[in-house]
């Protein structure tokens, strides 16, 4: 590694605002690559860093415990010399004096900065959630209350039929619970996945007795005196649920940087290095949004895989390291016993391809651009499909259709 | 409380102590031996945990499930002794358990 300063000219090292795993990752890379100065690593949660994919799936099951999905035992931090403050929230930045400062009054003053601040629950603007007592699902403490709520025979509503509010819908039938999902578009995972995967979803998901209310927009929601919550939806439908869970995607974090002037535009705009419009402060994971030079654009990415590789970025290019090589960005969610892998992104795209069956539950939709490219694969339970779809997108592969539609021919075997 | 060595593509050895119960991927996260990427937390769904298993080793481990085969099936530079560490489970029959990290997990 290449340390352009002696440390004793830039003695204060690198402050992380935030350790989730974005935050949590940098601190160890920056170490892995023999960073020598101070590392202050400072969380809002008082949680120590830990994973949130499982909160919605294993953990929720009781699969796995609070201290399974730490994400480094307690001793790391120490060992690895990482200061961390947990508990601790960063009220302002201020670049002049290169300095963040603590709401209780701390200040860390810094050589480079790394804002790893994530993205909270997006809230119905209309609803009041706190007085509702509505249900999110981002953290430790939403998970351990949410699970809490749950008890077979209860009633819970989950608004939003994205990632989060599916997971926990199949987490919560697996515990019993009565689900209704509502949902604002005409089909599940609308946003993210094609009609032939969202069709897929609605059906297992219907099958393990969750039921559907599609199109319908929550216009109000009361708590009555039982504490049973009275939902309003449009068209003047009322229900009733014991829980309420919102699962209706997530805000950047942005604040922190926006209000200190930093460029951000739904996400805080970050180049290939993780850098900001500031050279001496690096942004990563949920909070930013980052270019994907494989698709020409920028892109808001809510995913650990993207959290671990700009994290990777930002400790490289602190430390003057050669930029890890640029990943295909992917996403991963289980529900029941159904593996969905997703690769790359869906766009550009001039026709979709199905390679499996999707009545037997294993099959991938394959999104090809007008040149016979791979742009993205969503693959159920087909693991082989979505590794070598990865492979095919970053190679840029032309792709021969026909032997791609049919399963009995190899996946290695598709490529032009 | 068994003993792994890591061997990263250079040559470099990293013996640790790791807990029964853990996975050999979860061990090497948890000590910062670096290598192992482990994007998705041992759910099985990224292959960016695979290792080469010392051949001493391949018969103690448990069987190999047709989810981890068909990823092995389709990783970078995979081997016979190939394995998806967030698979392999710690047990006391696993101590000096050698295992070597690829150049690359992509």
């Amino acid at each position: 590694m290449n340390f352009m300063e002696a440390p004793s000219a830039r003695k204060h090292g690198v402050v992380i605002v935030g350790a989730g795993q974005a935050g949590a990752s940098c601190a160890a890379n920056l170490r892995q690559a023999g960073f020598p100065g101070p590392i202050s690593l400072i969380g809002e949660e008082v949680a120590a860093p830990y994973q949130r994919p499982p909160l919605s799936k294993a953990w929720l099951l009781g699969k796995c415990t609070d201290e399974s999905i730490q994400w480094k035992p307690t001793s790391f931090y120490a060992q690895q010399d990482i200061d961390l403050f947990l508990g601790a929230r960063v009220e302002r930045l201020d670049r002049k004096a290169r300095c963040v400062v603590l709401t209780d009054g701390r200040e860390f003053p810094y050589d480079h900065l790394v804002i790893a601040t994530g993205a909270r629950a997006r809230r119905m603007a209309w609803v009041a959630h706190a007085a509702t007592r509505l249900h999110e699902l981002r953290t430790s403490l939403d998970a351990t209350r949410f699970k809490a709520s749950l008890r077979p025979g209860s009633t819970v509503l989950i608004i939003g039929a994205g990632y989060i509010g599916l997971e926990a819908a199949a987490s919560a039938r697996a515990l019993g619970a009565e689900v209704t999902v509502i949902e604002r578009e005409p089909r599940v995972l609308a946003r993210v996945a094609c009609r032939a995967l969202s069709d897929y979803f609605e059906g297992h998901h219907r099958r393990h007795g969750v039921s559907f209310l599609f199109n319908r927009s929550v216009c109000s929601i009361d708590m009555e005196s039982n504490g049973v919550h009275r939902v309003k939806i449009d068209g003047g439908e009322q229900l009733h649920a014991d829980t309420v869970l919102v699962g209706v995607g997530a805000v950047p974090n942005q604040e922190l940087a926006d209000t200190a002037g930093l460029e951000c535009q739904d996400g805080i705009l970050v180049d290939e290095r993780a850098c900001t419009s500031d050279k001496d402060i690096y942004a990563i994971g949920d909070c930013t949004r980052r270019p994907i030079s494989l698709y020409g654009q920028r892109w808001r990415l809510e995913s650990v895989p993207n959290a671990l590789e700009q994290a990777k970025q930002a400790a490289a290019a602190i430390c003057g390291g050669p930029l890890p090589a640029e990943e295909v960005p992917w996403f991963w969610s289980d529900q029941y016993d159904t593996k969905l892998q997703i690769a790359g992104l869906p766009i550009q795209v001039a026709r979709l391809v199905v390679r499996g069956d999707a009545a037997e539950g294993r099959f991938a939709v394959f999104h090809l651009n007008d040149r016979q490219q791979v742009q993205a694969v969503e693959a159920v339970n087909a693991a082989p499909e979505f590794l070598m779809g990865r492979r095919l997108i970053a190679a840029r592969c032309t792709v021969n259709v026909e032997r791609l539609c049919n399963s009995k021919i190899s996946m290695k075997e598709v490529a032009v | 409380m068994p003993t792994i060595t890591y061997v990263s593509s250079d040559g470099t050895k990293s013996t640790v102590d790791a807990t029964v119960g853990d996975s050999v991927m979860s061990t090497a996260v948890k000590t910062n031996v670096s290598g192992i990427d482990a994007d998705c937390g041992g759910a099985c769904a990224c292959a960016t945990c695979h290792v080469y298993v010392d051949a001493a080793w391949l018969g103690r481990l448990g069987e190999i499930s047709e989810l981890e085969k068909g990823m092995l099936d389709f990783a970078n530079n995979t081997r016979a002794n190939s394995r998806l560490s967030c698979q392999i489970a710690i047990t006391d029959a696993l101590e000096g358990l050698v295992v070597t990290i690829p150049a690359s997990q992509r």
